[in-house]
């Protein structure tokens, strides 16, 4: 296996200094700018923000604190031929996913082949047994998925990570947009990007698509949508109260939600009424306190026999979280080939499992060099990035490996690709990574042209977490 | 549309609402105070704190009556749950609660009322930056209503969000008419001396209604004429008259809306048909204090039949 590369790929510019193809209209319209109207156009976005409330909840600090999310105000850009490639890839990921997901709820044809372990499915927190041998309505199980892309050279992007759960971001995909309209609109009439303010409209199509048998809705009725927030504390409450919005469908908490009738209604001020779709941003364990954790607030007292005896469509369905867990990650590559009969359009990353006594020798004996991450975390938390840590932090993650080996996996250090961001002294470049979004429906999969890039505004830092002083920027796909 | 929304955009609004009654009342307290001797003027902020029900609290907290300490207590003591920055904050958690029932125009106003006041109310305020605060309170409250009236649909939500504003407004209107007539004037014989008048000037200019009464009235000032003018005057925008025709016509909307009436409107119909039929003189001979606790206990049972009936909480 390779394990690392020497030199980073920057998007802007080529090993010599000159300006890539993609960027080639950008820079032109930079290069006319006025400097310190542009460092007035940075500082004025940061207001703008707090004033549209786009901010995130921080856990661990004072409850209701906000923060922002830095911007940045260079777009990353992709071209059309690029953005050709990376979607034929990602709707294959998608479809393996999906196609993943009904097999091991059903015949786990896959395990039977030789394919995937067993324990992974059994040892398994995110495997739902209560989803076994129930197909979600329209038979789709995410409705909504992330695909986490780094890249490393030209043709090198990767899947760092799928989110198959209740990927968030998708309202700074949308807002980075407007702000960057707002703030540079000739910058648009130079440059042809494709745009992306459609897709609360699609979300919308491709949530009503996938309504339950229940729903019995007359000629050209739409059914009802609503979204499932824990509410205004929430880190991700902004967006949540933004799809709703743009939907325009009910934003509602588990307080407001109860069976009647063998459906699941929100208490409305002429009564209860039922709900067809729910787009619920509540993760599974705190869905139904009389399945999951009983202990929860946040979720509805019987929704999960409503939803088994197709009452409503809960998006994402439940127990998706077993097709994005790391330790199936790593068997991503044969799921892929499995279900399509293809080889992968696009590459995983290579990945050690340390469940596997090899694996973990190498991990061990490469402790400094790797990236190693928990089984079932994720915002970048309780992870060890080898290079960057002290020989005390090497030593105490190694004693946590050899003690659960199986919680954990193993990556080379990647060279993330890097793109500039505007600074006080100019361009400087900084580390990326792109999350497009991935609307499925029965009628097929839609795949918005963009998505979110996240980039580290520390200077070599390779953690993109918005949780961890990530920032983000405008994603650009230039049309043909 | 949802009955916690429906309960979150009322309270929103009698948030803001309060907020800025709260700012007019200290406004004309802090007019009367530098008129006026220390003693007197301790009397007159103590009346303050009676009027927004705070001053039991705040005895209870051992602070003296002066206009620094006073002020602060209401406007942004962290320990005083009705402080005006409170009542931003409960505005503004509530506008983001019900975010998809408001337009972006109102939530931004309201969003930056909160930055703004947070920020101004950061500090102690001082005496020579009092009216500067106030008015920047107010003219933020005008900036979230006028959005509101620029870009809502009038639907229920902006029926509900109506109600909860006058409702709360008609409340603060009888309170200080009633503290202002029954607890400060000491007696019968103060009656038309000079203190009487600066007291009525008070009132009128803790509703805003100063100029308009004196453009009514031609300079009399009159305890009776003032009384009628806040309680009875359908012209007058803080008035109980005016209070209630506008919850008519909001409670009317709903209804046809909704495809019926409810106990509210029952209650309602009860409460502001007793001011068309009255007049001030059979209300003074009754007793005005009589009367308006009379009112605000009605206003109360109101609200609660609006929640109730339009299932704000289950």
């Amino acid at each position: 296996m390779k394990t690392t590369q020497t030199t980073t790929y920057d998007e802007m510019f080529d090993a010599n200094g000159a300006v890539r193809p993609a960027y080639a209209g950008y820079q032109d319209w930079y290069g006319t700018q006025d400097p310190s109207w542009l460092r007035k156009q940075s500082n004025e976005a940061e207001g703008f923000f707090r004033r549209t409330g786009i901010t995130f909840n921080v856990y661990g600090n004072d409850a209701g604190e906000e923060r922002l999310i830095p911007f940045d105000m260079v777009p990353r850009i992709i071209t059309a031929a690029e953005w050709r490639k990376l979607s034929r890839g990602i709707e294959q990921r998608v479809t393996a996913l999906n196609a993943f997901l009904h097999d091991v709820y059903h015949r786990q044809e896959i395990v039977r082949a030789g394919k995937l372990p067993e324990r992974l499915l059994r040892q398994n927190d995110a495997y739902l047994p209560q989803m076994a041998g129930f197909v979600p309505p329209g038979g789709v199980y995410t409705h909504i998925v992330g695909i986490d892309l780094v890249r490393t050279g030209p043709e090198d992007f990767m899947v760092l990570e799928d989110n198959a759960r209740t990927p968030s971001g998708v309202s700074y995909m949308l807002e980075n947009r407007e702000t960057m309209m707002a703030m540079f609109p000739e910058l648009f009439t130079r440059v042809r990007v494709r745009p992306v303010s459609d897709y609360p409209r699609r979300l919308a199509r491709s949530l009503a698509a996938s309504a339950p048998p229940a729903a019995k809705l007359a000629p050209g009725q739409r059914p009802t949508v609503a979204v499932l927030t824990p509410g205004i504390y929430n880190s991700a409450y902004f967006e949540h109260a933004f799809l709703a919005d743009q939907m325009g469908a009910e934003l509602v908490e588990g307080a407001d939600l109860r069976v009647v009738d063998g459906r699941i209604a929100m208490r409305t001020t002429r009564g209860w009424k039922p709900i067809d779709v729910l787009y619920r941003r509540v993760d599974d364990e705190y869905l139904d306190p009389l399945t999951f954790n009983p202990a929860s607030a946040l979720g509805v007292p019987g929704i999960m026999d409503v939803y088994r005896a197709g009452g409503i469509t809960i998006a994402n369905a439940p127990g998706t979280g077993i097709a994005d867990d790391k330790a199936i990650y790593s068997f991503m590559p044969e799921i892929v080939e499995f279900y399509t009969g293809e080889k992968p359009i696009l590459q995983n990353v290579p990945t050690w499992r340390c469940s596997e006594p090899e694996s973990l020798a190498y991990v061990l004996d490469h402790l400094a060099e790797l990236v190693v991450k928990e089984v079932h975390g994720s915002g970048g938390y309780g992870m060890l990035i080898g290079p960057t840590s002290s020989r005390k932090e090497l030593a105490a993650f190694e004693a946590k490996l050899r003690a659960r080996p199986e919680n954990y996996i193993a990556q080379p250090t990647l060279s993330l690709s890097t793109c500039p961001i505007f600074t006080k002294a100019g361009l400087a470049p900084r580390h990326v990574d792109l999350r497009p979004f991935v609307l499925v429906s029965p009628n097929g999969i839609d795949i918005t042209p963009g998505g979110l890039t996240r980039v580290a505004l520390k200077k070599g830092s390779l953690v993109v977490n918005s949780s961890q002083g990530g920032g983000t920027k405008d994603s650009w796909v230039l049309e043909d | 549309m949802l009955g916690r929304s429906a309960n979150g955009i009322f309270w929103m609004f009698r948030y803001l609402e309060r907020a800025e009654n709260t700012a007019r009342l200290l406004d004309a307290g802090f007019r009367m105070a530098l008129t006026r001797g220390d003693v007197a003027s301790s009397d007159e902020w103590r009346s303050v704190l009676v009027t927004i029900g705070l001053d039991r609290q705040f005895a209870t907290r051992g602070g003296e009556y002066t206009g620094a300490q006073v002020c602060n207590y209401i406007l942004r003591d962290r320990d005083n749950p009705g402080s005006v920055l409170a009542m931003i904050e409960g505005a503004r958690t509530n506008a983001r609660m019900v975010r998809t029932a408001i337009t972006r125009e109102v939530w931004e106003a309201t969003n930056e009322s909160w930055m703004v006041l947070k920020d101004l109310l950061a500090r102690p305020v001082r005496e020579t930056n009092l009216g500067e605060t106030l008015g920047v309170i107010r003219r933020q409250a005008t900036q979230v209503r006028g959005a509101m009236d620029g870009t809502m649909l009038r639907n229920d939500i902006f029926n509900f969000a109506r109600i909860g504003t006058f409702l709360e407004r008609a409340d603060n209107t009888a309170r200080i008419l009633d503290v202002k007539y029954h607890v400060l004037l000491p007696s019968v014989a103060w009656v038309g001396s000079s203190l009487d008048h600066v007291q009525w000037d008070t009132v009128l200019r803790s509703v805003a209604g100063e100029r308009a009464y004196r453009w009514l009235n031609a300079g009399r000032m009159d305890a009776r004429g003032i009384a009628e003018f806040l309680i009875l005057d359908g012209r007058f925008p803080r008035s109980l008259a005016f209070c209630y025709e506008k919850l008519r016509s909001n409670m009317a909307s709903l209804a046809r809306d909704y495809g019926g009436e409810t106990r509210a409107h029952e209650l309602l119909r009860g409460t502001g048909s007793r001011l068309h039929q009255t007049s001030i003189e059979s209300i003074v001979e009754a007793g005005l204090h009589e009367f308006i606790v009379d009112f605000i206990a009605c206003n109360v049972d109101v609200a609660n039949a609006v929640a109730q009936d339009y299932r704000f909480t289950e």
